[in-house]
């Protein structure tokens, strides 16, 4: 099954640890990226910019309407994602919390639907 | 004839979940299963009584449910396309139906395990363990957590989508998460338990049958895991089980264990429980079940409450600190100091907890000092503390316990001041 990784943090904490402790979170990154790479499990991720950057879209009545920041103002946002294989939740579970974003916020897991099993449940 | 019916309801009764447990393995899917164990007890009735009782009843009843259960799906995949793969590979697996006992218990314990998996919200799993474990319908459920049936319902509905959904899988934890997923499924049984054990009158008769039902599930862990503080745990609840018809008056009121009738208490339970406690003890691993059944050992040894060995219950709470921790804890050791002779240093204790603001809006803490105070014939401060505990507690039996001591001491402390 694939699973998606949600990273939340929230960013002001976040950015005063990664002052003192920037290289070092990286680096554990960078460690657990190449390690589930080489175990086959990795799909893809990336990390996003501050909900700063964020713009939010939606047509009313067939008008766009543009708005700044993110949908939904939370103390927690998204910081970024790991699509991951496993054979299930429990293996899901392993290795998501590895993902140093657990130790700095959360980490959400969610199954991804898939539209050729869907067929036959 | 009527003999092979009886024999039937008997199977039904102790080997049901079992044969539950094995079917959900092979079909894959928690209502497919339940299907096919009611359609294998139903050709059951129909073979039985001219074929004759099979060697082994159990095994017989898992391959006709998965027979029957392929025969459905191949008939429904004819109006339904998406039903064909499925059938097919349910018809192609080569998961094994088990041979021993042995074999039937692995997927009970994988059973306990899915349905106590932490990703299920902790009301779930507790639906989920009676309903499909302990086979309790829907309906004894809600009516035990006095929520409406549909609510129940859908509870146990989504619980099994998010298992389906999310891909909790049928297995047994590795090694490596053992231990903490262990916890998580003592800690479900330990709800069950004190949802029967701490309800009083009205709903008395299903509100028992769920502190049995925890004590049937304690078991059945002892029985699949060996494990040591799943052994604390039946202990500690069949201890606190043993005492229940000592622990409220014809009234319904409430009976303080000091006050309690050590007669009423069930001397098959105190013993297997005592039992218990020793042999999880012995094992090295003591975790907060095992202590709080030491305590509760404790109680149980002593034939009056004078008896109490106090200094050994309060050796026990230092242990429960430790490994556990917490205000509440603390305010049980401090009682317990008191008890042991040290009554000024116990109330100092409380009032420090109390003090700290934590424990400030507990009825129990409250209740405590009372208690104390009363004991030291402080009955003026001693009033003041029921009446803190009474605006505190919810429970009717509660209440009606502190209001009748705040009356009584009331009067002796108005008695004291007329005779001064």
């Amino acid at each position: 099954m694939r699973y998606v990784c949600l990273i939340y943090e929230n960013h002001a904490e976040t950015a005063k640890i990664m002052e003192t402790e920037g290289d070092k979170i990286m680096a554990e990154y960078f460690t657990f990226t190449s390690d589930i790479k080489n175990s086959g499990h990795y799909k893809a991720g990336e990390a996003l910019h501050p909900t700063a950057t964020a713009t939010t879209l939606r047509i009313r009545g067939g008008k766009l309407q543009t708005t700044d920041g993110p949908f939904a103002e939370t103390k927690e946002q998204l910081g970024g994602f790991y699509l991951i294989d496993a054979k299930d939740l429990n293996e899901a579970i392993q290795i998501a919390s590895r993902i140093p974003g657990c130790r700095l916020g959360s980490v959400e897991i969610r199954p991804v639907v898939d539209f050729s099993q869907q067929a036959h449940k | 004839m009527t003999d092979v019916r009886e024999q039937l309801d008997q199977l039904y009764r102790a080997d049901s979940r079992k044969v539950l447990a094995t079917l959900i393995r092979l079909l894959g899917d928690f209502d497919r299963a339940e299907e096919a164990l009611h359609d294998a007890f139903a050709a059951a009735v129909q073979q039985w009584p001219d074929e004759g009782v099979p060697a082994n009843p159990v095994a017989w009843l898992v391959s006709a449910g998965r027979f029957r259960a392929l025969d459905v799906l191949r008939r429904r995949a004819v109006h339904d396309a998406k039903l064909v793969q499925v059938a097919a590979e349910l018809s192609g697996s080569v998961e094994p139906v088990p041979v021993s006992e042995r074999g039937f218990g692995d997927d009970q314990l994988r059973l306990v395990f899915t349905c106590c998996h932490p990703a299920l919200a902790q009301d779930a799993q507790v639906a989920l363990t009676l309903r499909t474990i302990c086979g309790l319908t829907t309906e004894e459920i809600a009516r035990a957590f006095l929520v409406p049936a549909p609510t129940m319902a859908q509870r146990i509905v989504r619980a099994k989508a998010k298992i389906r959904d999310a891909g909790i899988p049928y297995v047994v934890p590795e090694p490596a998460e053992f231990p903490a997923r262990l916890d998580s499924v003592l800690h479900t049984v330990y709800l069950v338990f004190n949802e029967g054990y701490s309800a009083s009158s009205g709903e008395s008769v299903t509100r028992a049958d769920l502190a049995g039902e925890a004590i049937r599930l304690g078991r059945l862990l002892v029985e699949l895991t060996g494990d040591a503080e799943s052994r604390g745990l039946l202990a500690l609840m069949l201890l606190h089980d043993a005492r229940r018809d000592a622990r409220t008056d014809v009234e319904g009121d409430l009976v303080l264990l000091e006050d309690q009738d050590r007669s009423l208490w069930k001397s098959e339970q105190v013993a297997e429980g005592l039992a218990l406690v020793e042999r999880a003890l012995g094992s090295g691993r003591v975790g907060v079940y095992t202590v709080q059944a030491a305590i509760a050992a404790v109680h149980a040894r002593a034939r009056t409450a004078s008896e109490t060995e106090w200094r050994e219950i309060v050796g026990w709470y230092d242990v429960l600190m430790r490994v556990q921790g917490g205000a509440v804890i603390a305010l049980n050791r401090a009682v317990a100091k008191a008890m042991a002779g040290e009554m000024e240093l116990g109330l100092q204790l409380i009032d420090k907890l109390l003090e700290g603001g934590e424990l400030a809006s507990y009825a129990h803490a409250h209740s405590a000092r009372a208690d104390l105070l009363r004991r030291l014939g402080r009955r003026e401060e001693a009033c003041l503390s029921y009446q803190r505990a009474l605006e505190l507690a919810t429970q009717g039996p509660e209440r009606r316990f502190l209001r009748r001591r705040l009356t009584a001491e009331a009067r002796e402390a108005r008695e004291a001041r007329e005779a001064r």
